[in-house]
């Protein structure tokens, strides 16, 4: 192995990767998922769903808090923290990394989420003011922080380099990641854990997203012409980020390289998206990576089913991509998943590493009727079969943040 | 107050507001568009509506033309309310 010259870029390798949403508690079950093409969205059940009118989302299911965390570690871990933890902790044992070492001051953590602890925000808020008591647990501050997560993982791994958490909306994962990213691939860190997760799915996180109207009542249908708003899902996405000469010189397997990101803001709207925005970060993502459209194999839509968001991706993308807009293929799993918010674009970043690695090209399911302004290969309904050399992965958040990060087979 | 002068005064009045325009400035066949309402504008004075007049508007912001409620002008907003007001005292 050579030695590559201070201060020149690094390659970046994944290392491990794990997951809990809806569709199952780790990657295997989730790509499973992935190729039979199965939705886990469906009915909400939690305290006062009656009061709701929104009652569907990809609620992680059978889930069992005391069978992975003990009493003390459950008054101090908010939904979204334990979604982040096990995660982690299969991404960790994957790769095989033990940060206990040297390694621990060059390795760090940085997780995406948009509301952090709202379940803890929303149980304690109902303890105050709707049952009127006065005391509420000494842990809520500890447990309702956006940067909770990241810090227990740091804790419970010994990751002592750089640590934080990114919080852009529904683009706050792909920020996370293209900023671990770009600290492995500037040679700051050797390894880092990164991200997202969100638990959201509580009466008041679902009351306030009721307000704006955009949700579906039935179904999350991206690209398809009848669809007819987002549905919220709940997980996490974390992955190990390293070093490649490291891994290789320890032989670790490589689920794939991380090869480019870019971020752009619309500097225009609070929710309503713009194709120039979105573009500019497609195009940003393809220099950065070096890459010619024609390389570019499948793209994770960002595809909420919204119909100001998918008609407004689709342009972006055939416009970026020029005459290969009809051949590459693009496909929205939140169509199974739900919207995950601040953790999407990590669940999302799996169906990248399956195309590369497996092959196999998850589908945009829930798909009814073609839309003339999303005239795309959206992938509609059944999984397929396809060597992908490189996949990107899109998320253009309210107030048009957006984040575009760039995987290729290893 | 539920005659139909009332609701379409306080109709206007909530449109208005949203538009930042006197209420007299806000004609029945004026759409929302031509008053300068973008869809938050919209989205805001459905919320404001439906408070309002304690009633629920069903409007999905994503097909706003498919939706039940017909907002393509003042006066199809104001009938809208109305029916939906004589519906829930039915």
């Amino acid at each position: 192995m050579t030695e590559a010259r201070p201060g020149a870029p690094r390659r970046v390798a994944i290392t491990g990767a794990g997951t809990i949403n809806a569709l199952g508690h780790d990657v295997a079950a989730t790509f499973d998922a992935f190729r039979e093409g199965r939705c886990g969205i469906g009915e909400l059940q939690f305290r006062d769903v009656d009061r709701l009118s929104i009652r569907i989302g990809g609620q992680v299911r059978d889930y069992d808090p005391e069978a992975h965390f003990n009493r003390q570690q459950i008054a101090l871990y908010d939904r979204f923290t334990q979604f982040t933890l096990l995660a982690a902790r299969q991404a960790i044992d994957q790769s095989g990394l033990n940060f206990n070492g040297n390694l621990g001051y060059e390795a760090g953590v940085v997780l995406g989420t948009a509301a952090g602890g709202m379940n803890t925000w929303d149980d304690n808020y109902r303890l105050v003011y709707e049952e009127g008591k006065n005391r509420v647990h000494p842990f809520v501050v500890p447990k309702l922080m956006n940067s909770a997560a990241a810090s227990h993982v740091s804790m419970e791994w010994n990751l002592r380099g750089p640590s934080f958490t990114v919080s852009t909306a529904c683009a706050s994962s792909n920020h996370a990641m293209g900023l671990a990213f770009q600290m492995v691939r500037s040679g700051a860190c050797k390894a880092m854990v990164t991200g997202g997760s969100e638990a959201m799915l509580t009466f008041g996180g679902i009351k306030a997203w009721e307000g704006l109207r955009v949700m579906s009542r039935d179904a999350c249908r991206p690209f398809s012409a009848n669809r007819n708003g987002m549905v919220q899902g709940e997980g996490a996405g974390v992955f190990v980020f390293e070093d490649w000469d490291h891994a290789r010189a320890r032989g670790a397997d490589i689920l794939a390289e991380v090869i480019g990101f870019a971020m752009s803001s619309d500097a225009s709207d609070i929710v309503m998206p713009s194709q120039q925005g979105a573009e500019r970060a497609i195009s940003g993502c393809l220099r950065d990576a070096r890459l010619n459209p024609e390389e570019v194999g499948y793209i994770n839509a960002h595809g909420t089913g919204t119909a100001a968001n998918d008609k407004t991706e689709s342009a972006a993308v055939a416009h970026a991509f020029g005459q290969h807009a009809d051949r590459v293929m693009i496909s929205s799993t939140k169509s199974m998943h739900g919207h995950i918010i601040g953790g999407t674009g990590a669940v999302e970043l799996l169906a990248c590493i399956l195309a590369l690695r497996d092959g196999i090209v998850a589908p945009t399911v829930g798909y009814e009727e073609p839309d003339p302004e999303c005239a795309l290969d959206v992938v509609p309904n059944v999984a397929r079969e396809a060597r992908v050399e490189v996949a990107l992965s899109n998320a253009f958040a309210f107030g048009g943040l957006n984040a575009v990060i760039a995987l290729r087979r290893a | 107050m539920s005659d139909s002068a009332s609701v379409k005064d306080r109709v206007i009045a909530i449109i208005a507001e949203q538009a930042v325009l006197d209420p007299e400035q806000v004609t029945l066949d004026s759409s929302l568009e031509d008053l300068g309402i973008d869809s938050l504008g919209l989205v805001e004075s459905i919320f404001a509506i439906e408070e309002a007049f304690d009633i629920s508007v069903p409007f999905n912001a994503n097909d706003p033309s498919q939706s039940e409620f017909d907002i393509s002008s003042v006066a199809a907003i104001v009938a809208a309310v109305e029916k939906l007001i004589a519906g829930q005292t039915a």
